[in-house]
């Protein structure tokens, strides 16, 4: 019963029609809770968030999850991303007249980002594991500073007066679309690289994958993603500083990255989605409302010592997170597994049946020293 | 023809001198074996030829162009391919992306149409498919190409190995003890596999192995190291006759 139950879904699944009626259906969907306000602006808005952290832990994944480098640098990215789109909408553009032209900001946000990724990569790579990090770090700061002692650009105080024109069904799109490349890229031989170079980097290079350009691309590509995000932020907040910026922002798209799973898009998704939706439950108003039936008594000391500090406690809880995350869960929920939809047709093929059996096996006892008699 | 000199190589690591004037001259289309005691400096060749390291002196000719100093997958790209000592698979990848992600200096789409998946992209991934399937079915792996890499038993790891090697299309091929931790039984299977391949592909071989029975077999030239240093070289006969070596290598019943 279970066996054909399962033998049902996977052929649902499997279906060529699944992810473009999911496509459509999302698409229609958003445009209409936008349109005709299905949901509150409130509900909307995270819903928003979650598309923009689902570009940003996608992005994050491919340098982190699928290269296992470990790069910090994701939310000088955004950065860069957030201000140049901002300036081009506000200053260069007529987007008012033209809204569409919103999106051309966008994409030159995304473009200037990854032009910037090039320029990082090249040093970057010629160091490896904690190093990186470092470099990656390093270059955060220097963005941040960077931004805080422009005065054109408004020096710590940020730009404001941004117009508002990220919404729902457009950040769909853009969060499809920058999806779909990034699957591409990663059923690509560059992308099999990048897989290679996270197993063993030595290896690679004998098996003639050019490994320095490899990286060079998925960190390229991984910078696009992260400063069309940015841009999106942008258009959505009206309001950024280099403040928004900073470490912490990306310590959240780590989370997302370790949590949902190393490797795996529909992993980020998951991610992304669960760390969003757990941070608005985490508000104080939230949590304060969804507590007022305890007694007063538990309450008001629980109120006064915890609830309401719980923005200053999610300094401590976040990085606290991802240091457990990393440490006893180190694949994530979806880690180096796929959700099929995603896989494209001509791979799933060539891979046969054993294919859903192999994903299955990763914590399987290591055969490896098992001798074949 | 010659297809790989290597002159007056030498190699240190710090003080430790793992090779010192190493000659070699490697006909197109020759299996010659390499043998020695641990620590000769077998690997270390293989190592220098590949380009993992660089030779601190001397020069190696591939069909008369040097490769020292160039990096290891600009050696690959000009179809020398190699397996390694200790098994070194993409270990959580399947059997099938071991295989096609040694494709990777044939591929012939550039990083925009892989991106869009278009153009050259699924014609390109449908041959690198086509031919990993064929090089799978050679070493009768084909029914475990969605298999993770690591839950392979060790023998099918080693045959994995190769057929890697092999997708990178190579003229020369280093298997560097590809027999090691085998039964007699599957030695002789792999004996036979090497001659196939090598006959399918029309491969040079250059091997280094301890086993004795797998080396005298197929071998047709045999250099014995010792120290980094050439003790003999010469048919698996005259090896096999010359009482330095025998002293040198074989005495004391290491006879594999
Ligand atoms: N990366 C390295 N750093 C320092 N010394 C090394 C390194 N690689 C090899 N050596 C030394 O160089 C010498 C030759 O090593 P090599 O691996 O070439 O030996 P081998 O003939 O392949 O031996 P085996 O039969 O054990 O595989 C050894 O003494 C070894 O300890
Ligand atoms: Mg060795």
């Amino acid at each position: 019963m279970r066996v054909a139950l399962k033998k049902h879904w996977q052929r649902a699944l499997d279906a060529r029609w699944l992810v473009p009626c999911l496509l459509v259906g999302g698409l229609v969907l958003t445009f209409a809770i936008a349109h005709f306000g299905l949901l509150n602006n409130y509900v909307q808005l995270v819903l928003i968030y979650v598309g923009i952290n689902i570009i940003l832990a996608t992005s994050l994944n491919l340098v982190n999850g699928y290269m296992g480098e470990f790069s910090l640098a994701h939310a000088g990215f955004m950065a860069v991303g957030a201000y140049s789109s901002a300036l081009l909408s506000m200053k260069v553009l007529p987007v008012a007249a033209h809204p569409a032209l919103f999106h051309l900001a966008v994409l030159a946000g995304g473009l200037v980002t990854a032009l910037l990724g090039l320029l990082v990569a090249l040093p970057s790579f010629k160091v490896r594991g904690d190093y990186l990090a470092i470099v990656t770090l390093a270059f955060l700061m220097i963005v941040k500073s960077a931004l805080e002692n422009i005065d054109a650009i408004g020096g710590p105080r940020g730009i404001s007066g941004i117009p508002r024109l990220t919404t729902l069904p457009w950040v769909f799109c853009w969060t499809v679309a920058l999806l779909w490349l990034i699957r591409n890229f990663v059923y690509s031989c560059y992308g099999r690289g990048v897989l290679a170079i996270r197993e063993d980097e030595i290896a690679s290079d004998l098996m003639s994958v050019d490994t320095r350009r490899v990286k060079v691309l998925a960190f390229m590509l991984s910078a696009f993603c992260a400063g069309i995000a940015g841009a999106l932020f942008a258009h959505l907040l009206q309001f950024i500083s280099p403040r928004v910026f900073d470490v912490v922002k990306t310590t959240e798209i780590l989370i997302m990255v370790y949590l949902g799973g190393i490797a795996s898009i529909g992993g980020s998704i998951l991610g992304a989605a669960l760390y969003t939706l757990l941070l608005e439950l985490l508000r104080p108003s939230t949590v304060a409302g969804l507590l007022s039936w305890l007694p007063a008594v538990v309450f008001d000391p629980l109120n006064d010592y915890f609830i309401r500090h719980l923005g200053v406690l999610r300094m401590i809880i976040m990085p606290l997170a991802l240091v457990l995350v990393m440490l006893f869960w180190p694949r994530g929920i979806l880690g180096l597994r796929e959700f099929r939809g995603f896989i494209p047709r001509r791979d799933r093929r060539a891979h046969g049946a054993a294919r859903l059996k192999g994903t299955d096996t990763h914590d399987a006892a290591d055969s490896h020293s098992t001798r074949e008699t | 023809m010659t297809l790989l000199t290597a002159t007056k190589v030498r190699h240190c690591f710090g003080g430790l001198c793992a090779l010192a004037d190493f000659n070699l001259e490697l006909h197109q289309g020759e299996l010659m074996g390499i043998i020695g005691p641990n620590g000769a400096g077998k690997t270390t060749v293989f190592n220098l030829i590949t380009g993992v390291y660089r030779a601190t002196e001397g020069s190696i000719r591939y069909r008369g162009a040097e490769l020292v100093g160039l990096t290891p997958h600009q050696i690959t790209a000009r179809r020398i391919a190699r397996t390694f000592q200790n098994i070194r698979l993409f270990r959580d990848l399947s059997v099938l992306d071991n295989v096609r992600i040694a494709h990777y200096s044939q591929t012939r789409y550039s990083p925009l149409e892989a991106l869009l998946h278009l153009g050259r992209y699924r014609r390109e991934e449908q041959r690198i498919i086509d031919d990993s399937r064929g090089l799978l079915a050679i070493f009768k792996l084909e029914h475990l190409a969605g298999e993770t890499a690591r839950n392979l038993p060790y023998g099918s790891q080693r045959r994995l190995e190769i057929a890697r090697a092999l997708a990178i299309g190579p003229e020369l091929l280093l298997l560097d003890e590809p027999a090691a931790g085998m039964n007699p039984a599957e030695i002789d299977q792999l004996m036979e596999l090497i001659c196939g391949i090598r006959r399918q592909f029309e491969l040079t071989i250059l091997l280094i192995e301890h086993q004795m029975k797998l080396v005298m077999g197929i071998c047709e030239r045999i250099k014995v190291l010792d120290f980094g240093e050439t003790l003999a070289e010469g048919s698996p006969e005259v090896i096999q006759n010359d009482p330095w070596v025998m002293e040198a290598y074989l005495g004391g019943g290491a006879v594999g």
